[in-house]
């Protein structure tokens, strides 16, 4: 059986890899686009998960702060999936063994399941509730927890580098 | 006391000097910077698309400019302090840096479009302003506001 360990050492070492790691400017453009990608993904999704808690656009419909803001969120998290992957990409082994890129995938996972949960549930009721200034408790709910959410995946990514310096 | 000395005495500070020998002050202070990044983000974009046509275009810009600046200034004043700690740390480092300087500019250039020329645009109510000057000021905004985040992320860099 094939462990990740073997799987991302054989990545690793393929040669565009190598190369991006070994690059002089294009690891830093993607490091840069991931990190101001924050700006626009994060940001809208923040104001999304405000409105969720009731404390912004209270007279503004949920569904129309969805279904302007989510294009954004969603091309905002596109892109920082993207450059995401080119940074894992670019060293496998050493974001794999990172203990906080572990905890930052997890929370990533908790985070998409919670967005698409929400779609799932009280969102499909969103009839009863679009107009209301504080939405309902499960509502709320989910906006706080993504906001917990992410606030624990931005941390991890910057404590990313900081590990061989605390632990190493 | 020039400008280079009151740097290097800021960096060589007790207090100063304390907060660099622990190691998790700074990644902690840089944190929280990039959570106002995320805040600054959200309350510019929320007026900006709309400004562009892009946004929530059923709801009028002033009720969402209210809104927005209140998210505005709670993220600048998170990304201000922090920036301000962060500098202290390494000042001479930025002292030499032009990037940082350019940010500072764009920085202070922003801060007063958004509270004088963008606040009176999105204020003011549709009737009274036409698009096109709508859209310029968030063109405008958006532009500066970039340099500011690219310079950020420009002057991290060892």
């Amino acid at each position: 059986m094939v462990s990740l360990f073997r799987l991302f050492e054989w990545l690793g070492n393929t040669p565009w890899s190598v190369a991006l790691h070994e690059s002089r400017y294009a690891f830093l453009v993607v490091l840069t686009v991931h990190v101001l990608t924050l700006a626009v993904f994060v940001g809208t999704a923040m104001m999304i998960d405000l409105r969720l808690l009731g404390v912004t656009m209270r007279r503004v419909p949920v569904s129309e702060v969805m279904e302007r803001l989510v294009p954004w969120s969603g091309a905002g998290l596109l892109l920082m999936l993207t450059s995401g992957a080119l940074l894992f990409y670019a060293a496998p082994l050493v974001r794999y063994q990172n203990i906080f890129f572990r905890l930052k995938m997890a929370a990533l996972v908790l985070a998409l399941l919670n967005a698409w949960l929400f779609r799932r549930t009280v969102y499909r009721r969103i009839a009863d509730w679009d107009r209301d200034p504080v939405p309902p408790r499960q509502a709320r709910l989910a906006g706080a927890l993504s906001l917990v959410l992410w606030v624990i995946i931005i941390t991890a990514g910057r404590m990313m580098a900081y590990q061989d310096y605390w632990f190493g | 006391m020039s400008l280079l000395e009151f740097c290097r005495w800021v960096q060589y500070s007790s207090p100063l000097i304390a907060m660099r020998a622990s190691p998790w002050v700074f990644p902690v202070i840089a944190t929280i910077h990039l959570m106002g990044l995320a805040m600054i983000g959200g309350a510019v974009l929320l007026v900006d698309l709309r400004l562009l046509g892009l946004g929530l275009q059923r709801q009028p810009v002033a009720l969402l400019a209210r809104d927005a600046e209140r998210w505005l200034v709670r993220g600048l004043l998170v990304m201000v302090s922090t920036g301000v700690l962060l500098f202290m740390c390494f000042a001479t480092k930025y002292y030499y840096l032009t990037f940082f300087w350019v940010k500072m500019a764009a920085l202070a250039a922003v801060v007063a479009f958004t509270f004088s020329v963008r606040r009176r645009i999105v204020l003011a109510g549709e009737t009274q302003v036409n698009p096109a000057s709508g859209r310029i000021v968030a063109l405008v905004s958006l532009a500066l506001w970039t340099i500011v985040a690219v310079g950020g992320r420009y002057i991290g860099f060892p």
